[in-house]
């Protein structure tokens, strides 16, 4: 399975690899908003947690669908359906993979941009974390619509739409807490439901994945 | 390669289907260890839904397969190759996944030697076919499950190829392979499957029906 991940963040991170990808659209998204809504300091500190949150998660969205897609069609999916490895342990190493080249660049970005959006102080080290515990539900998620729509051509509008309702919750409560940091209110709650979503989220959709690329194959 | 003695793969009343029609059905074969079985058939029989479910990717629509368990290697039409690695670093992959040891065998039995640090996609069709296969021989597993292996091998290639089967069967082995081409196994066992050819309109019972659904 290691040589699984290995594998996957070598090609990452080659040519045509796709690494970088949501980090300049995370990037983009946070240098036009304060275009777009004007200088006032107050405003765009309102508005950072959410906006820093939205982006990051439509970065990640931007990558899912190289997860698997790429597997598939060129038949390594059938081999590595066939190999020892179990499926549930292919999704987690894929979906570990996309969050070592997407959500954990996001993860350090996040902290420079946030300056860009004039972010209260107090809330940073929220951000950071916030995004550290919430992002793996992410690209486990993003792993499972993968999983769903691998072998559809052109499949990734439907992987979007299927994730995006599947992300609300961890948007909500991960851009929570950056606010409640922000204002210096207790964190203790929204960082504990983020905590369970991913949780929750690695512990059961691996076993869904998996399930969904073998009716897949067929 | 030595394998377990006593492999033996078994197929009792088969009957499979694509897309949720039958193609296929009341098929019997055994492959012993040392044996192949050579699947003949025009295109579209459903030879390739045949190797699919002996390798496990999709179910039997009846009848049983009986292979042991992790023991079949599956080759397709595709390779599997990731384009931007090397030839070593393809074939190291699944040396790893495999828990095999050396890939210097299988790059040697394959002729691939002098092309081990180029990477996959400046390769030629034949040669990237040629990887696929080297990558059966790194597997160490001793069912293998063949489609198509020869796509565009030239003919020493395809030599190669039947030498590497031949090495794999002396070592206990077994193989089943669907070609149109004479790979040079006389010993092979030939099975024309259109004789097993479903009658046309035989429903898929219990089967899904998209249209309907």
């Amino acid at each position: 399975m290691i040589a699984l991940l290995m594998r996957d963040l070598r090609l990452a991170v080659r040519a045509g690899g796709g690494f970088g990808l949501g980090l300049a659209f995370f990037l983009i998204v946070v240098v036009l908003v304060p275009l777009g809504v004007g200088p006032e300091g107050n405003t765009l500190a309102r508005i950072a947690p959410g906006i820093l949150w939205v982006g990051a998660l439509l970065a990640c969205l931007l990558s899912l669908d190289r997860i698997l897609a790429l597997d598939y069609e060129d038949g390594s999916l059938d081999l590595l359906a066939t190999a020892p490895i179990p499926l549930e342990g292919v999704v987690t190493m894929k979906a570990a993979a996309h969050w070592a080249t997407t959500g954990l660049p996001l993860v350090l970005a996040a902290p420079l941009l946030g300056v860009l959006l004039n972010l209260p102080g107090p809330a940073y080290p929220w951000l950071v974390l916030s995004l550290l515990i919430g992002s793996p539900a992410l690209s486990v998620i993003g792993t499972f619509g993968a999983a769903l729509t691998v072998g559809l051509k052109r499949g990734g509008l439907l992987l979007s739409l299927l994730v995006l309702p599947m992300y609300v919750p961890t948007l909500i409560f991960g851009a929570e807490v950056v606010k409640r940091g922000a204002e210096g209110l207790a964190v203790a709650t929204p960082l504990l439901m983020l905590g369970g979503i991913t949780a929750g989220a690695v512990a059961i959709l691996p076993f869904a994945s998996a399930a969904a690329i073998r009716v897949n194959l067929r | 390669m030595r394998y377990a003695a006593g492999m033996e793969l078994s197929v009792e009343d088969l009957a499979i289907a694509r897309g949720g029609l039958a193609v296929l059905e009341g098929l019997s074969f055994r492959v012993a260890a040392g044996g192949a079985l050579i699947l003949r058939g025009p295109n579209g029989v459903g030879k390739t839904t045949l190797l699919r479910t002996l390798a496990g990717l999709q179910p039997p629509l009846a009848g049983r397969v009986s292979v042991p368990a992790d023991a079949v290697a599956y080759a397709a039409h595709a390779d599997g190759l990731k384009s931007v690695l090397t030839v070593a670093e393809n074939l190291g992959f699944w040396a790893r996944v495999y828990g095999a040891g050396g890939i210097e065998a299988a790059l040697a039995g394959m002729d691939l030697i002098a092309l081990r640090d180029r990477a996959a996609q400046h390769l030629s069709a034949g040669q990237k076919r040629r990887l696929g296969l080297a990558r059966l021989i790194v597997t160490g597993r001793p069912v293998w499950v063949l489609d198509e292996p020869t796509v565009s091998l030239d003919a020493a290639s395809v030599g190669l190829f039947g030498t590497a089967v031949r090495a794999h069967l002396a070592g206990g082995g077994l193989a089943v392979i669907a070609t149109h081409v004479d790979l040079g196994l006389p010993e092979a066992a030939v099975l024309d499957v259109s004789a097993y050819r479903a009658r046309p309109s035989t429903p898929v019972a219990g089967g899904f029906d998209e249209a309907f659904a």
